[in-house]
């Protein structure tokens, strides 16, 4: 039906936009009037992912005859955005964006770089920052979920953490069970996600590569290859901070802090 | 009889020194607890009295640092705690607090976790002899999850004995107990701390069990100590 109104490609494109957030605020007005207060900050969230990616789309565009590396500084600054932005799910957790930067550091930083290494990333900038976007960017999910779920445990089980820490325990070993847990919940998703490949979900980079002439076979593989990379760099980055977290939440005379 | 040799040598266990606690809020610094002084010698319980919200909690916080003094001292066997590593500090200082807070898994796994800590293992024997002692015996492998309230305070009180503590900290141990089961938990603690000569400080609203068992009775209001003295002096006035 837009197609019929609109000729250009990005006349078309701003449509589509449009009409896509205007639905994604219907659905948030509902769910704000059923009490959901994430509901007021969609329609910002998707006015800023908007201008975002088309701020991207035009630099990438520019950026695709530059030489290999100017991706580097292009995902560092990807990995210190994504820190601040989980630090800003859990404010209570104190030093949350050091955290965060670092897990996701040796997470999809340790993952993205080590693949360009092995060949499994094309050292291009169209390969590099696609693929290394996806992956950081399921990692910051999966950071944030992490650290949400952990200070929830911590929160609902205050008094058998303190009961350990009496007893003698170590912060470590007293926060050892919900360290656990969150480590399990935070990759519940990216675990369904590769259970339910090509059946439930068919992702958004192969339908691109077939568009873009590749062979669906390899389209198939790659697709793989990103999902098993977001698994990786998102399981470094939560083991990281099964290692970190506790030093955050301890006082150096193995209290537990007050939180939030 | 044991304790004689080390009780002349230095008779005083614990001595709390103006100790306090405040912290920094929104609206300025907040005295949660200030200047509380007492001594207690080898053996001798401390009864601490005072509405809710008094300090008491946060008294016993302080004294196995669960909570960071701001002010004062504390002195364990006449050595300042803070130069005490906290793990060995809280297994010498044992508690009991309000609610049972057990581990998932059985009630000998529970008893066994302190010990555990340092590297130690409980026997069967030993894990039976403290069951016992909070008349449970029978008990040791069944899951706590299956336990009633008391059932389970009374595990929570083996667990704190298993680390063989010389100081034990009991923050109103029986006031989330059901009646039935709190004079029970309330008569088993007194006659732990009786027969092991435990030194204790024992918060209780329980002011009849309180006149039994103190040797010092403490008063708290308002995070300040209003009356320290014998329960012959403070509890039949
Ligand atoms: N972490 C904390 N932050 C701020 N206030 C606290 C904190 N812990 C306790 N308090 C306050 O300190 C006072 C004493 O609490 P508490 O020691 O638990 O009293 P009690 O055990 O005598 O009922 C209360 O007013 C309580 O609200
Ligand atoms: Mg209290």
């Amino acid at each position: 039906m837009l197609r019929l109104l609109f000729h250009t490609q990005l006349s078309l494109g701003l449509a589509q936009a449009a009409t896509v957030a205007v639905t994604a605020m219907i659905v948030a007005w509902f769910a704000t009037r059923r009490g959901a207060a994430i509901g007021r900050e969609i329609p910002f969230a998707l006015l800023r992912g908007l201008i975002q990616i088309l701020l991207i789309g035009v630099l990438l565009a520019l950026l695709l005859r530059g030489p290999w590396w100017t991706s580097i500084p292009l995902l560092l600054v990807m990995i210190f955005t994504a820190a601040s932005i989980v630090r800003r799910r859990v404010p209570e957790l104190p030093r949350a964006y050091s955290l965060s930067l670092l897990c996701m550091c040796a997470g999809a930083g340790g993952v993205i770089a080590f693949m360009t290494l092995f060949g499994i990333i094309d050292p291009k900038i169209t390969m590099l920052i696609p693929v290394g976007s996806m992956v950081i960017a399921q990692n910051m999910n999966i950071q944030s979920l992490f650290l949400n779920r952990f200070l929830g445990e911590l929160r609902s089980h205050r008094g058998e953490i303190e009961s350990a820490l009496a007893l003698g325990a170590s912060p470590e070993h007293a926060a050892a069970p919900y360290l656990r847990a969150a480590f399990h919940a935070s990759l519940i998703p990216a675990t369904d996600n590769l259970r339910s490949l090509g059946i439930v979900w068919i992702p958004g980079i192969m339908a691109g590569m077939v568009l873009s002439g590749s062979s669906p076979v390899y389209a198939a593989l790659y697709q793989f290859v990103v999902l098993a990379m977001i698994f990786t760099a998102g399981g470094l980055s939560c083991l990281t901070a099964t290692y970190l977290a506790p030093r955050r939440v301890f006082t150096p005379y193995q209290q537990l802090r007050q939180l939030g | 009889m044991l304790y004689c040799k080390s009780s002349i040598m230095n008779p005083i266990v614990l001595e709390s020194v103006q100790l306090s606690r405040a912290l920094d809020g929104p609206n300025g610094r907040k005295s949660l607890l200030s200047d509380i002084s007492f001594r207690l010698e080898r053996g001798q319980v401390l009864v601490v009295l005072g509405p809710s919200g008094a300090g008491k909690s946060t008294l016993l916080r302080l004294l196995n640092r669960l909570d960071e003094p701001t002010g004062g001292q504390v002195l364990l066997d006449g050595r300042n705690y803070l130069e005490i590593d906290p793990r060995e500090l809280r297994r010498r200082v044992g508690m009991v607090m309000q609610r049972a807070y057990l581990f998932p898994g059985t009630a000998a796994m529970n008893i066994g976790y302190g010990p555990a800590q340092h590297g130690m293992a409980l026997t069967d024997a030993q894990i039976g002899e403290l069951l016992e002692q909070v008349g449970m015996q029978g008990y040791a492998d069944r899951n706590v999850a299956t336990l009633s309230g008391g059932e389970a305070q009374r595990i929570s009180i083996a667990r704190a004995l298993a680390n063989g503590p010389e100081v034990l900290l009991l923050d109103e141990p029986t006031s989330a107990l059901d009646d039935a089961s709190k004079q029970g938990v309330e008569r088993l603690l007194a006659t732990i701390v009786r027969e092991r000569h435990a030194t204790c400080v024992w918060v209780t609203h329980d002011v009849a069990q309180a006149a039994r068992v103190a040797d010092l009775v403490l008063r708290v209001e308002a995070g300040a100590a209003v009356a320290l003295g014998t329960p012959q002096e403070l509890l039949h006035a």
